[in-house]
């Protein structure tokens, strides 16, 4: 099953290394790390998409725990909470294809924020499955290039992860 | 008052009370020999091979329960220091390994010497650390102490840049450690606790089942009031040898790959198991999904989180220090001893197992069985000895046939398995129990792994007695290349093996060969007796078709055992 991991983890040099070290150690997935200083620039926060069965899931928090830098970890897709990607894509637009590259661009609610006379290129922000979903929309041959960031996810109302 | 990056070490060390640091310089710690040189509370001692430093300073640490230290200079020295540093975080040992660096300008230029000491350690130790800034020295020094000690115990690298180690800042040592991501749990939950104990009480086919957790926690008398008040059988993972007294009629002996029958039986058929600073690795329960066929109920109390349900189920987690919990439970059942006649079945069921007598073996006229050396040297040292194993059949034979009735006494590498332990093990050992009798059990294999510290052994007098099981083959290679890859002896033959005593005389030291039955005691006598105050290496010529039995195969389940009878 996917997870979606929130860390907070001092802010030290080496600090992303004992993560990624960690899950490539004990051959756990990561299938996007996002990470990033908080309002506190002494913690970084972290925010691993993983896959596993619930014991592999429990042994991942359970490891995570146990490094010595990290403050708290937090299963965010245990309760509700939001997850967003953004993704940067940039698209052959010509004849045609340029007036439904907009089109499919609006569908989207992406934004084109780059033009020229043959690309675009379209911003688009939301859940990964969206994202995916775009890039299954759009015409896979017309795609010139794909950023996406990986997650980011926070709890919703009061579930709050803070020191 | 302004102090230098390596005065303020040095003072680091003595302010945590360090005895021993065992070590040897290179150039960039050069400036921190210097300042050894001009103290004497810390004394230095200098081993021929950093992975002896490290191994060393584990034995201290095993043998006491103080951190053990080493230091090490940066590039080659850091990276020999690494099987050291992995077999203590394997076994969960408390050691601070101080390594040199190149300064801090010359990081990631390929400068001579130069090796990323906290990118290679990264996976094996506990915590590591690279000092940039000589005013965080004293602060890092301090947390490197207390991650190294509290909580699951491991090892913890601090790497300091040369130049650090010369520039100069104000110096106090921190009185305290306050660290927001590192706050070990100590207490275990009591409802979990008395969960614990109505399943306890309840039990018809109980068993204790001791890890090495109970020797570093120091659980063992805890431990023994617990597992006494309620007669239930108890067994020991090779870790934890010693915890629970080897000589106690409750015991049934070590479990595991080389485990007793009943020991491995009784596990495998419990219906609720009490785990106490174990963690079900794949050397004591074999296949965990074979164990998992036999229902039962299994309480685990541990300090680390990440040891429960990792390889079986768990019912009944119990985070927390390993004597603190047996205290609360001793204190739950103290008032209710359970009915003997609960378990009269279960005890007569083991006693059943006990009578295959799985360790019996034949004696031999001609040729000296390794377990016949085992027995006498118990007897020789009255059981009392500190035992520093290196790894190997000698080292399934020492646990088997030297029972240990107190912790603290069996120093072995059983996580990852370190050949060449032995020596650093027992020197470590004897540093910190001058008085004690120290044995170092081994093979014609695995000491001269690390062989070159005769040389320490002799500079500064330690009265070590190697008994080595010389079975010319690399002896538990051989055994499962004859049982499970038709007896081809690949790579597995010792070829052009040295004149042992020859070398221990060489370094100036006793040396004994022995090659008959009868001569096994009295050399043994010769050596502990006659020779007290020296170190003497005998060289046991032993049988070389020696297997260690019983053995559950790799991969197989517990009650899969090979029997000596069987072949």
């Amino acid at each position: 099953m996917r997870h979606i991991i929130s860390i907070l983890i001092e802010n030290e040099a080496g600090a992303l290394s004992r993560v990624s070290g960690l899950f490539s150690a004990r051959g756990y997935n990561i299938e996007t790390l996002t990470v990033a200083p908080t309002e506190d620039a002494s913690l970084s926060r972290m925010t691993i998409v993983t896959t596993g069965s619930d014991d592999v899931l429990e042994q991942i928090t359970k490891q995570l725990n146990k490094l010595v830098d990290v403050v708290k970890v937090v299963d965010l897709s245990e309760a509700a909470h939001i997850e967003r990607e953004l993704m940067l894509i940039k698209v052959r637009a010509t004849g045609k294809d340029r007036e439904e590259m907009k089109r499919m661009a609006d569908i989207f609610r992406g934004r084109i924020i780059d033009v020229t006379d043959s690309t675009y290129v379209v911003e688009l922000t939301g859940s990964s499955s969206k994202l995916d979903s775009f890039i299954s929309a759009i015409d896979t041959g017309l795609i010139l290039e794909t950023v996406r960031t990986g997650v980011s996810g926070i709890g919703r109302g009061d579930r709050i992860l803070k020191v | 008052m302004k102090m230098t990056g390596a005065e303020i070490v040095i003072r680091c060390l003595q302010e945590e009370k360090v005895e021993y640091m065992f070590g040897y310089p290179g150039g960039a710690v050069l400036h921190l020999y210097d300042e050894l040189f001009k103290q004497d509370q810390i004394k230095h001692i200098l081993v021929r091979h950093e992975q002896a430093a490290v191994h060393a300073a584990d034995g201290y640490a095993r043998s006491t329960q103080k951190v053990g230290v080493a230091l090490v200079t940066s590039g080659p020295g850091a990276t020999n220091a690494v099987t050291g540093i992995a077999t203590a975080y394997m076994d969960s040992i408390p050691i601070v390994v101080l390594s040199g660096q190149v300064p801090v300008p010359a990081i990631g230029q390929d400068a001579f010497q130069e090796v990323d000491m906290v990118g290679i350690t990264r996976p094996c130790v506990k915590h590591n650390f690279l000092v940039k800034d000589v005013r965080e020295l004293a602060d890092t020094i301090k947390k490197a102490f207390h991650i190294a000690r509290t909580g699951r115990p491991g090892p913890v690298v601090v790497d300091i840049p040369k130049d650090v180690t010369a520039h100069t800042c104000d110096f106090a040592y921190p009185e305290s450690v306050q660290m927001r991501s590192y706050n070990p749990v100590v207490k275990g939950h009591l409802g979990q606790i008395k969960k614990a104990v109505q399943l306890l009480a309840e039990a018809k086919r109980p068993i204790i089942y001791v890890g090495g957790g109970a020797v570093l926690s120091d659980a063992a008398e805890p431990l023994r009031k617990l597992a006494h008040h309620l007669g239930y059988p108890v067994t020991n993972t090779l870790m934890g040898l010693g915890a629970f007294s080897g000589t106690d009629k409750q015991n049934l002996g070590m479990l595991g790959m080389h485990g007793t029958v009943e020991a491995n039986m009784a596990m495998h058929y419990a219906d609720v198991v009490l785990s106490v600073g174990a963690r079900f690795d794949d050397r004591v329960i074999g296949n965990p999904a074979n164990f998992a066929e036999e229902p039962r109920k299994i309480i685990h109390i541990d300090i680390d989180p990440s040891s429960i349900s990792k390889r079986v189920k768990v019912d009944v987690p119990i985070v927390g220090n390993v004597p603190d919990v047996l205290e609360e439970m001793w204190k739950l059942v103290e008032g209710r001893k359970p009915d003997p006649a609960q378990t009269a079945d279960w005890w007569q069921r083991i006693g059943e197992w006990r009578s295959r007598n799985c360790l019996g073996y034949k004696q031999d006229k001609e040729l000296i069985m390794p377990q016949y050396v085992v027995q006498k040297l118990y007897e020789i040292t009255k059981g009392e000895a500190i035992v520093c194993s290196d790894v190997g059949q000698h080292q399934m034979w020492a646990a088997q046939y030297y029972p240990f009735a107190e912790p603290r006494r069996w120093l072995n590498s059983g996580g990852l398995g370190t050949m060449g332990v032995g020596l650093p093990y027992a020197m470590g050992a004897q540093f910190a129990n001058p008085d004690a009798t120290v044995v170092c059990v081994t093979g014609e294999g695995s000491i001269q792994m690390c062989i070159q510290e005769l040389s320490t052994a002799k500079q500064f007098r330690l009265p070590i007695k190697i008994i080595s099981l010389n079975n010319r083959y690399l002896g538990m290679v051989r055994q499962w290349q004859e049982m499970f890859y038709g007896s081809r002896y690949s790579g597995s033959y010792m070829d052009s093996l040295p004149d042992f005593v020859k070398l221990a005389e060489a370094y100036g030291h006793v040396g004994f060969r022995v090659e008959k039955p009868e001569d096994v005691e009295p050399v043994l006598k010769k050596a502990f007796i006659d020779h007290k105050d020296d170190l003497v290496f005998i060289d046991f010529q032993t049988n070389r078709e020696a297997n260690v039995f019983p053995m559950v195969a790799a991969g197989k389940g517990l009650t899969d055992m090979i029997l000596a009878e069987d072949l």
